[in-house]
């Protein structure tokens, strides 16, 4: 990972919403963000426990003296429900990377099987390549990543963090 | 709304008939709007209506209607327009109601459902396009989704921190049969919070800033106006013995007359408000969002000064300062429950010290060289004693207006604040007049804005009504070639309207009466005859070219920057930074 990712990923914000599922309020939500100069780095859009609402997780990056505005006028949203940011302090979070390697010969291959073990899988093999995946925090695939570089990532593709808060409440 | 809103006949009725049956059923009188194929539907539902249909000449022009009407009743208005262009004719409009906070509603007829998204004839992605400029929208997909929807609407519009709510109607939904059993159906807003009363905690932690306060200044906004909060203003004011302040919107709610009134404050404030500013220990927002033409720069906001900021809107809360102490809620309750707690403050070194502003630094005009803005509106203001209700544009016209426009009640001055609309003052004031027939409304217009939307004056004759439209004409988009003389040498750019129209003739052409006024020694008779008038009268007052508007902080600057006097010809400023 280079230097700047690095010092991107200290402004970096996880940003977790309720959500009522109505037309609409996926771009309601990300206008609020991209009105203020906030760049959005990840979005994870999943169902809930229940049908009616969804569990939006933004992972953006911004001065964090707008970030409390952003918050503010995206919980102002009709449609929003809950809007509030996570830390590891109060919340789990975890991302889902698949990387595409370069396979080479054999003993690279085989190199590679022993490097990703034992967090990562190998789940493809074929055609001079190999699809690892791997859940894991952010550093932690950041770390898998910069392993990886040096056999030649052919794509790469993050789920973006999903959180969940810690306690017995919903939040 | 009735009590057991019913629907109306056995006869089976499609969505159109659903939608205008609520309409009637939310109390609606009046609908501005213009025709077009995709809203057929509605129109049709509407012959037979006790809802008034009122067919204006533009959309734009409806939507300023319906943003008056809501502005001097409190009550929504409603504007019912077609797809494509009819709908895109509203953003406008609806931009000015959202940053100013006005309830209205707008129903924009759509193509066909399986069309969307197909570039079918009149299309436009309305829904998307006024995203960022609504409170709330929808686009329906289903007839009998039609009842929750406007129920919603009317809700959200008027709750809380009013706003406009945009509702897209494909034409398959309000032409497709209602089936649905009720009219009045639960909502489904499991996201929306409306702010109530306020923080009994909160208030007393206002409560006590105060009690260390020995230059108190109240700061008087348009969510003052919204919550009719003027009575309770009136008496923390004088429990406190503390001035007053209002900005643009806020004006009129607590009297500009009143002793303890400063008049308003900002860019083109009195100077005695901005003089307050430099030196309160204390200002204590009543629903007012600091805006930028306020504050000039927040870091030099009111220096040393604690900030009491009380809002209906959390969101407000430190987004341009940031608050000493604060509290979300209605500004009426909030200010009756903060009266209790209270104590007087020992402020005669205070309104001593800002009565020698007053005297120092009145507003003031000259009678020499021609006939001025500012002396036509001095003349109105001494016609009609500050009883009318005032609209304007935006620019010159209106700075002066609201300077020498003295409001003394809320709901009596219409101006476009937030946005800054040109064009604006004509229509409201058209909406206005709906809303209070026996009031006395007089638009205060510039040449410019006048030029936007005059083609109402059809809606003014078809409906007789009697607005009064002063145009002040000086033959320039004034307050732009102020800041070319001022701040970029002169270089006029842009600003020129030689070659306006006679706009007696113009009225006359429609109808309507035109008096001309030139010189100073007509003005008053002129003046006075024109607002006697039993109907409407289009006034023209040709004013001196080249005049500015003084006090002035430049954008970006602080109060304690205020340019009170003209400066000299070769004093050079430098270009404002602050916005626009």
């Amino acid at each position: 990972m280079s230097q700047g990712t690095i010092q991107q990923r200290k402004d970096m914000h996880t940003i977790s919403m309720l959500v009522a599922n109505k037309p609409g309020v996926l771009v309601r939500c990300t206008q609020v963000f991209a009105r203020r100069g906030f760049n959005i780095d990840a979005l994870v859009v999943s169902p809930s426990v229940n049908p009616k609402f969804s569990r939006m997780t933004i992972t953006a990056s911004g001065n964090p003296e707008t970030l409390d505005q952003i918050i503010k006028q995206t919980a102002k949203l009709i449609d929003v429900i809950h809007c509030g940011e996570h830390t590891r302090q109060d919340a789990i979070d975890r991302e889902y990377m698949l990387l595409k390697v370069k396979g080479g010969s054999p003993s690279q291959r085989s190199v590679i099987r022993k490097l990703v073990k034992p967090h990562a899988h190998i789940l493809d093999d074929s055609n001079g390549a190999l699809i690892i995946g791997q859940t894991g925090t952010t550093e932690e695939l950041d770390a898998l990543e910069e392993k990886l570089k040096k056999f030649g990532i052919v794509e790469m593709v993050r789920s973006g963090k999903l959180v969940m808060a810690k306690g017995k409440e919903a939040t | 709304m009735s009590s057991t809103p019913k629907i109306k006949s056995k006869k089976p009725i499609n969505g159109a008939e659903a939608l205008i049956q609520c309409l009637e059923n939310f109390g609606v009188e009046y609908i501005w709007g213009l025709s077009g194929g995709a809203a057929i539907p509605i129109f049709d539902a509407l012959v037979g209506s006790k809802i008034k249909l009122i067919l204006v000449r533009h959309e734009q022009g409806a939507t300023h209607i319906a943003d008056g009407y809501a502005r001097a009743t409190g009550r929504p208005g409603v504007v019912l327009v077609t797809s494509g262009p009819g709908a895109t004719n509203t953003v406008t409009g609806i931009m000015t109601a959202h940053m100013d906070s006005v309830p209205m509603i707008v129903l924009t007829g759509q193509t066909i459902s399986p069309m969307l998204g197909k570039d079918a004839f009149q299309e436009a992605d309305i829904f998307g396009i006024t995203m960022p400029i609504v409170k709330h929208s929808y686009l329906v997909r289903n007839t009998n989704d039609i009842p929750r929807v406007v129920k919603e609407a009317f809700y959200i519009t008027n709750t809380g921190r009013p706003g406009p709510v945009l509702i897209d109607l494909p034409k398959d939904v309000t032409s497709g049969s209602f089936i649905g059993s009720t009219l009045d159906p639960d909502m489904d807003l499991p996201g929306y919070k409306v702010s109530g009363k306020g923080r009994l905690s909160d208030i007393k932690k206002i409560a006590k800033l105060f009690t260390e306060s020995k230059r108190p200044l109240l700061l008087i906004g348009h969510g003052a106006v919204l919550s009719r909060a003027g009575n309770a203003i009136k008496r923390l004011a004088y429990k406190l013995n503390s001035p007053v302040t209002n900005t643009l919107l806020g004006k009129g709610e607590f009297p500009e007359t009143d002793p303890l009134s400063l008049g308003m404050l900002g860019m083109h404030g009195t100077a005695y408000a901005n003089k307050a500013l430099t030196r309160c220990d204390l200002i204590c927002s009543i629903g007012s969002r600091w805006d930028d033409r306020i504050n000039g720069n927040p870091q030099k906001f009111c220096i040393g000064a604690k900030k009491i900021h009380i809002d209906i809107d959390p969101a407000e809360m430190g987004k341009i300062i940031q608050p000493d102490a604060s509290c979300v809620g209605d500004a009426r309750f909030i200010v009756e429950e903060l009266i209790k707690y209270v104590k007087p403050c020992d402020t005669r070194d205070w309104l001593k010290e800002l009565d020698g502003y007053r005297q120092q630094y009145p507003l003031k005009f000259t009678q020499e060289g021609g006939l001025t803005a500012q002396y036509v509106l001095h003349a109105l203001q001494e016609i009609t004693q500050g009883n009318a209700i005032i609209t304007t544009d935006v620019g010159q016209h209106q700075m002066w207006s609201a300077q020498f426009n003295l409001s003394i009640k809320g709901q009596n001055w219409l101006s476009s604040g937030g946005a800054g609309t040109m064009g604006f003052g004509f229509p409201a004031a058209i909406g206005a007049q709906f809303g209070r027939p026996k009031d006395l409304v007089i638009a205060v217009v510039g040449d410019g804005g006048f030029q936007m939307t005059f083609y109402e004056l059809s809606t003014v004759y078809n409906n007789k009504l009697p607005v009064k439209v002063l145009i002040i004409d000086n033959k320039y988009l004034g307050m732009v070639r102020q800041w070319q003389e001022l701040f970029f040498d002169n270089r006029l750019s842009g600003v020129d309207l030689e070659g306006n129209p006679d706009f007696v003739k113009l009225a006359e052409a429609y109808k309507i009466k035109g008096i001309h006024i030139g010189d100073v020694q007509e003005c008053h008779a002129k003046l006075k005859e024109a607002i006697e008038f039993n109907g409407p009268v289009v006034i023209h007052a040709e004013v001196i070219k080249e005049d500015n508007v003084f006090p002035m902080i430049p954008a970006g600057k602080s109060a304690y920057e205020m340019i009170i006097e003209p400066p000299s010809k070769d004093k050079k400023l430098e270009k404002p930074t602050g916005s626009t």
